[in-house]
């Protein structure tokens, strides 16, 4: 069986800072959000600490990795994930067979989406922080665009995960994103047009 | 071959969008909600009814109705402690009402029942010095002041029901101050001890920089 590079070490490292920033945010902005688990967990000042550095420590994090990475690999990538070609748009219609490159259509907007409500989260979170301190920084929406962008990544979050753990025909993409490689037949079938000698 | 750049556009639309619902989020979510009006009993939009819950400390207060007092004391005549069974025995009164969180979030036709604090200082007999009212929480070191002139608005009351049942032990159990009008950080949660005194001063959130007279839509920064 031969294996072909997906993803640089770079990208997995971004990958996965990324995903474990989500969770733990998830995790403790859900027992802030949700009455019942506020009443069984408490404390919520040692929470809230939590999740306000944990949200700083996520972000500090990615642009770490991002400065101190492969930068030029990072900036090849997202110029893929930004242009978008004639066969990305009959993918996204289903009107054609796949002639997808190294991503297609549903992972550019997925990798897009991501990253703007990444910078949305940190806006939102730290004008919630602001706010509390200063009525300059106080709006009544604030709230109510934190909590909608929960809602809004993890409609998105679940789709990423039934096709990346459960989904039989793209669950192979799982191992790109831990190990960096994918067979080479997997790669053929599922991104044609991806050039794997890049 | 023609390549565009939706990559961005998606991902600056998505951006522009979400900095722009801090103009208009507030309103849009209004409409939903009531487009959805009675649809919200049965799947409510946002989880626990809508209501989020603040606390300051490590534990919430646990409520036993064996041992509960709330002691009404200060520039006071009569200085009263009343257990649970006397609070209940206290003329009953009832309102539906929204409550207004600073924070943006509101929660519709609230069912409150309880004492109206006209009833209380009524039998304490407030001293003539006695301007303000101070609510001391059970969950330390929250505490608030209304003036006297405020907690004796007609709409005041100490809540111990919640739409129909007893107040849960997350809105403040067995009795919260309730005054709609203000904004809920001035609805002390868990009161345990009611002092009259001669001045407002600054409350648990006052002291963080909010406001001291919290009227909903003209304090903290909000005007309408």
């Amino acid at each position: 069986m031969r294996y072909v590079r997906r993803f640089s070490r770079t990208e997995r490292v971004l990958h996965w800072v990324n995903a474990i920033g989500f969770f733990l945010l998830l995790a403790t902005g859900l027992i802030l959000y949700l009455p019942s688990l506020a009443a069984d967990v408490g404390d919520r000042p040692t929470i809230k600490d939590i999740h306000f550095w944990g949200g700083i420590g996520w972000v500090a994090a990615l642009v770490l990795v991002a400065l101190l990475g492969d930068r030029r690999g990072l900036l090849r990538t997202a110029r893929e994930i930004d242009g978008f070609s004639k066969q990305d748009l009959n993918w996204l219609r289903r009107r054609r067979p796949s002639e997808q490159g190294r991503f297609n259509a549903g992972q550019k907007l997925n990798a897009s989406l991501t990253a703007a409500y990444l910078v949305l989260f940190f806006v939102s979170g730290m004008l919630l922080w602001a706010g509390e301190r200063d009525t300059r920084f106080r709006f009544a929406s604030t709230v109510i665009l934190h909590d909608g962008l929960l809602y809004a990544s993890l409609a998105l979050l679940v789709g990423h995960l039934y096709l990346a753990v459960i989904h039989p025909a793209t669950r192979h993409a799982l191992r790109g994103m831990v190990t960096g490689t994918v067979r080479e037949d997997w790669a053929h079938a599922h991104h044609p047009r991806w050039d794997v000698s890049d | 071959m023609e390549e565009r750049k939706y990559g961005r556009g998606v991902f600056l639309a998505t951006v522009a969008a979400g900095v722009s619902s801090l103009a208009w989020g507030r309103s849009a979510w209004s409409h939903v909600s009531s487009a959805l009006g009675g649809a919200e009993a049965f799947v409510p939009l946002v989880p626990g009814g809508g209501w989020r819950i603040y606390t300051v400390a490590d534990h919430m207060p646990v409520f036993d109705p064996e041992t509960w007092q709330l002691r009404v004391g200060g520039l006071v005549q009569e200085p009263l402690t009343l257990d649970y069974g006397a609070l209940r025995a206290l003329p009953r009164t009832n309102q539906v009402r929204t409550f207004h969180c600073v924070t943006g979030w509101t929660v519709q036709d609230v069912h409150w029942s309880g004492v109206h604090l006209t009833d209380l200082f009524d039998r304490v007999k407030p001293l003539p010095e006695a301007g303000a009212v101070q609510f001391v929480s059970a969950e330390v070191p929250y505490v608030d002041y209304l003036s006297l002139r405020q907690a004796s608005l007609a709409d005041v009351m100490l809540a111990y029901e919640m739409n129909g049942k007893p107040l849960p032990q997350e809105h403040g159990a067995p009795i919260r101050l309730v005054i709609p009008e203000m904004y809920g950080y001035k609805n002390v949660k868990w009161v345990s001890e009611i002092r009259l005194v001669r001045q407002p001063e600054d409350g648990y959130w006052e002291q963080l920089g909010y406001d001291r007279d919290a009227w909903v839509g003209r304090s903290n920064g909000y005007s309408s």
